[in-house]
């Protein structure tokens, strides 16, 4: 569904997304899992042409970004990392504008934009402005705005960036919600239990390049399914075996407190690059 | 149509604020009609007629011009750098001439409604004006000019700090050295000539003349109409050249 190949942003000396290679198959939820700075808004905004890219191909629906944007227009639907409603107009007004772009008829917009509402939970305050919205209602617009014309596939920028934990769980429904009815969900995240919730495969990314690409399961397997994590003189320590039976012959050789438990994306990250996901 | 979905936006948020406009839009105009026109304009002569109908002409240039750049300057400036809604116009599948036309025609609007309430104050004050179809022609064009040039430059500054420099720097002077409120050729020298091929000098010479009765000053109305199209493809490359 999304195919991306030698993609490549340079600001000035800066790389910010390096030779990137990827691909997206239809009707799974995918995620750019890396730290702040990683390349995953650059990425992201090169598919739809909002940065140029340096070099590389990226191909959405069998339609190459650059060539035929147009097309590629129709296909996708975009919630950026920013919220970018307009908050002089009404939830309602926002849908319409949105609807009214992409030039859908009226009847149509009218049932896209009761449909939407209903499905992000909104329909009480429709008629009221933006600017009165909380975060997560904002969120959730944006998402109903990205649907509106129904595009397949969805590419969304750390959609639950800043959001309570309630309002998390909320867009992580309609995410699934979505899915489940045939959209393909590109999304990125700095949140290890986001990616390890929602996504059949994972690509991390880590300053402008991807070093590792798999199901969760796959990329735990490749470290180590199991962690031994053990404090040595307030240092923690994490060693990773492949069994559990090879993590429990080494912790018995350990002094003081031991704990044995699964790998976390977390874990695999740290892994790769040597430090957290927050760092 | 596209550019029509670009204005319906701007018209629908002007409908729910009219009234603030309004009023916002009256008081520089009130001011400058109370201190040139009535104050100092007793003792001011102009050849024929009052300095009234002389200055009347000139704020209504002046005002299409501030309006009519105003609202596209800060509206696209704020959308492109502090809202971010100007992404999703350009994600979605409108042509770069829609935008721009949907803008610019929305600023038109805004600057013609200005422009009226300063003709109907300047006819409240007793300045004799012929009020024709030439007359609004000649204003709609000065504020599409205006609105372009205002989505030019929230295009190509970034900061709504320079922005505000810009209007301080450019704005500002032409309002009042482009015959608004006397003839651009008093200038010295150098200056008058330099003042006189600017947009507004045109847009108030050819106010002035045709709120006398005269003929269509045809020169400056192509002149105005050349600025206009010049600004409006400047406006369309500049939306271009970021996609
Ligand atoms: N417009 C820009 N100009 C210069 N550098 C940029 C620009 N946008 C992003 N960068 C740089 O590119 C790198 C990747 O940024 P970004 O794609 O936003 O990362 P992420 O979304 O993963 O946090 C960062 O080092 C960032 O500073
Ligand atoms: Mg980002």
């Amino acid at each position: 569904m999304i195919e991306i190949r030698g993609l490549k942003k340079n600001y000035g000396q800066r790389q910010a997304v390096a030779d990137l290679d990827m691909k997206i198959e239809e009707g799974e939820v995918f995620g750019l899992l890396g730290p702040n700075g990683a390349g995953k808004t650059t990425t992201i905004r090169m598919l739809t042409m909002l940065t140029r890219p340096t070099s590389g191909e990226a191909f959405i629906a069998g339609y190459e970004v650059s060539r035929d944007l147009d097309r590629v227009k129709q296909v996708i639907g975009i919630v950026p990392q920013h919220m970018n409603l307009d908050l002089e107009l009404t939830a309602r007004e926002n849908l319409e504008l949105h609807g009214r772009l992409y030039k859908i008829p009226v009847a149509e917009r009218c049932r896209r934009t009761a449909e939407l509402l209903a499905f992000t939970e909104l329909v009480d305050r429709a008629d009221d402005l933006v600017s009165t919205f909380s975060g997560g209602m904002k969120r959730r617009l944006m998402i109903a705005r990205a649907l509106f014309h129904r595009p397949r596939v969805l590419i969304m920028d750390e959609p639950t960036i800043g959001l309570d934990p309630q309002a998390r769980r909320r867009i992580w429904d309609l995410i699934r919600q979505m899915n489940r009815d045939g959209v393909t969900v590109l999304l990125t995240t700095h949140y290890i239990e986001e990616a390890e919730a929602l996504c059949r495969r994972v690509g991390v990314m880590d300053q402008g390049r991807m070093i590792a690409l798999g199901t969760p399961a796959e990329l735990k397997e490749r470290v180590g399914r199991f962690v031994v994590e053990s404090l040595n003189g307030g240092q923690a320590n994490y060693t990773l075996y492949g069994t559990r039976e090879e993590a429990l012959r080494h912790a018995v050789k350990l002094a003081g407190g031991v704990t044995i438990r699964e790998t976390s994306l977390e874990d695999v990250f740290i892994q790769l690059t040597g430090r957290r996901v927050g760092d | 149509m596209d550019f029509y979905t670009v204005l319906w936006r701007e018209m629908l948020v002007f409908k729910r604020t009219w009234w603030k406009f309004l009023a916002s839009r009256l008081v520089n105009p009130v001011l400058y009609l109370t201190a040139f026109g009535w104050g100092l304009g007793q003792d001011i002569h102009t050849g024929s007629g009052t300095y009234l109908d002389f200055v009347v002409p000139g704020i209504i240039a002046l005002s299409a011009m501030t309006t009519s750049f105003n609202t596209t300057g800060t509206g696209v400036n704020m959308s492109r750098l502090y809202y971010k809604t100007l992404e999703e116009y350009l994600i979605a599948p409108i042509s770069a001439v829609s935008f721009v036309l949907g803008k610019v025609l929305a600023g038109t609007l805004r600057g013609l409604v200005s422009s009226l309430i300063i003709l109907v104050l300047g006819i409240f004050f007793e300045a004799r004006i012929a009020v024709t179809g030439w007359f609004f022609a000649v204003t709609g064009i000065a504020c599409f000019l205006f609105a372009a040039l205002g989505v030019v430059a929230a295009m190509l500054i970034n900061s709504h700090e320079d922005m505000a420099n810009f209007s301080t720097f450019v704005i500002l002077p032409m309002a009042f050295l482009c015959g608004t409120f006397f003839r651009a050729e008093r200038l010295p020298g150098i200056v008058a000539d330099v003042v006189g091929i600017l947009p507004l000098t045109h847009a108030s010479y050819a106010l002035r003349s045709l709120a006398a009765g005269g003929v269509v000053p045809a020169v400056s109305v192509l002149a105005l109409v050349g600025y206009a199209a010049a600004f409006f493809a400047a406006s369309v490359w500049t939306i271009r050249r970021i996609r």
